[in-house]
C-alpha cells in the first residue's frame, strides 16, 4: 500500500469513528439524515429516496439518492464518509440487475418501481439486532454482490 | 527569509474539516530533507542553504558529487536544491528539517515542473477559440487564424502566440494554504493543486505575498531540536513507524 492510500485509510477511520455505515447497494431505499446548520442551531433533515449509484473509492466514496419531490425528480450525491451525514438508514432493499440505475431517470410512477428483496431483509434485521463492527464496508459490499 | 523544503508529490485526495466541508488537498512527502551545504557572505558572496531529499544509490552518483556529500557527512540525496535565505536563517550542515517547518493555516508557494503536453495547438496552448464548426469553414477548425496585418508591418510580431511545445517547464503556484502536516510520516497537506505529476519533486517555500504567521520555527524546524525538546514523543513515533513496517 502506498503512502497516499495509507493517508486515505486513516482519514476514513477518523471519519467513521463513532458512526455506523450500513451495508447498502444501488436499488435500496435509503433515509439519509443530514445535519443542517441554521445560524447557530443545528437540526437534522432527512432525505429519503432510492440509491441509484454508489462509488467506492476510499475517502472519495459517494452515493446518489434519487426521489420525486413535488413531481420533480431530485437527486443528491452524498460523500459516504462526510461528517454532515448523521446516519444512513436502509428502509427497503431492492432487487436490481445493474450497479447504476440511471435508467430510472427516464421512468416515472409504476415503471420506476423496484421489487423488494424479501429474504435479504429478514436476514438483515437479525444482523442489525446484533452489534457489528463496520470496519470494512467495502469488502462486505463485494461479498454480498 | 527561511529556507524551503523539497517534497515528492504523492497525489491528491480530500480531507473534511470540522464544519463538514471537504477540502481538496495535495499530499506532499518530505523524505529526510537534510542540509547539504551552506553558502555564506564571506565565502560565496551570498547566503543560501542547499538541501537534499530522498536517498540515492551511491553507484549512480559521480565521484565529484559523492565527495561533496562526504564533506557534509550526509548520505547521497536524490534531489538537491539551493534556497536563498537571509544571513540569520542559515542552518548548520547535516541538520534534518522536518515538516513542522510549516504550520497549519500558513500560506506557501509551491514550485514544480508541469506535466509535458508535447507540441500543442493554439487552442490548447493559449486558449484560442479556433475557427467555426460550420458556415463554410473547411479543414481548419482548430487553426489559430490570422497572425498579423498586411504589407505594413509586413511581418509577424515576435512573441505571437502560436502552436508549440507546452508544459514540462518550471511553474510556481503562489499562496496555497497548508491544511495540516504529519510529522511522523513527513507529509504536508496543501490545499489545491500543485504542478507536476505524481512522483515528481516540488519545492515548498513560505509565500512571498502573504504575511508570515506568528510562531513559525526560525531558522527552521530541525529534527535535532525536536528530539531535544520531546524525547518521549520521538520514541513513540519511531515505534509507530516500526509497527507499520
Amino acid at each position: 500500500m502506498n503512502l497516499l492510500q495509507q493517508v486515505e485509510q486513516e482519514e476514513v477511520k477518523r471519519l467513521v469513528e463513532g458512526r455506523e455505515i450500513p451495508e447498502f447497494a444501488a436499488g435500496d431505499t435509503l433515509r439519509v439524515n443530514i445535519k443542517v446548520k441554521e445560524g447557530e442551531r443545528e437540526r437534522i433533515q432527512a432525505f429519503e429516496g432510492v440509491c441509484i449509484a454508489r462509488s467506492n473509492d476510499g475517502v472519495n466514496s459517494s452515493f446518489t439518492v434519487r426521489k420525486i419531490s413535488y413531481n420533480e425528480g431530485v437527486e443528491r450525491v452524498f460523500p459516504l464518509y462526510g461528517p454532515m451525514i448523521d446516519n444512513i438508514e436502509v428502509v427497503r432493499r431492492g432487487i436490481v440487475r445493474r450497479a447504476k440505475l440511471y435508467y430510472l431517470r427516464e421512468l416515472r410512477g409504476k415503471k420506476a418501481r423496484i421489487a423488494e428483496k424479501r429474504t435479504h431483509v429478514k436476514k438483515k434485521t437479525a444482523d442489525e439486532a446484533a452489534p457489528k463492527v463496520e470496519s470494512k464496508p467495502k469488502a462486505a459490499e463485494k461479498t454480498e454482490s | 527569509m527561511r529556507t524551503g523544503l523539497i517534497a515528492e508529490k504523492l497525489g491528491m485526495t480530500r480531507v473534511f474539516d470540522q464544519a463538514g466541508r471537504h477540502i481538496p488537498v495535495t499530499v506532499l512527502h518530505v523524505d529526510g530533507c537534510q542540509v547539504v551545504d551552506v553558502k555564506t557572505e564571506e565565502k560565496n558572496g551570498y547566503t543560501a542553504v542547499q538541501v537534499g531529499v530522498g536517498k540515492a544509490k551511491t553507484k549512480n552518483i559521480s565521484k565529484a558529487v559523492r565527495g561533496s556529500y562526504a564533506k557534509a557527512k550526509v548520505e547521497p540525496k536524490k534531489k538537491t536544491v539551493e534556497f536563498r535565505v537571509s544571513a540569520d536563517a542559515l542552518v548548520t550542515v547535516g541538520e534534518e528539517i522536518t515538516v513542522d517547518h510549516f504550520v497549519d493555516g500558513q500560506f506557501v508557494d509551491v514550485v514544480g515542473t508541469s506535466i509535458g503536453k508535447g507540441f500543442a495547438g493554439a487552442m490548447k496552448r493559449h486558449n484560442f477559440a479556433g475557427l467555426e464548426a460550420s458556415h463554410g469553414v473547411s479543414i481548419s477548425h482548430r487553426a489559430h487564424g490570422s497572425t498579423g496585418q498586411c504589407q505594413d508591418p509586413g511581418k509577424v510580431f515576435k512573441g505571437k502566440k502560436m502552436a508549440g511545445h507546452m508544459g514540462a517547464k518550471r511553474v510556481t503556484v503562489q499562496n496555497l494554504q497548508v491544511v495540516k502536516t504529519d510529522t511522523d510520516k513527513g507529509l504536508v497537506f496543501v490545499k489545491g493543486a500543485v504542478p507536476g505529476s505524481r512522483g515528481g519533486y516540488v519545492l515548498i517555500k513560505d509565500a512571498i505575498k502573504k504575511m508570515m504567521p506568528e510562531g513559525l520555527p526560525f531558522p527552521a524546524a530541525l529534527k535535532s531540536a525536536a528530539k531535544a525538546d520531546a524525547p518521549k514523543e520521538e520514541v513513540s513515533s519511531e515505534a509507530a513507524e516500526q509497527t507499520q513496517e
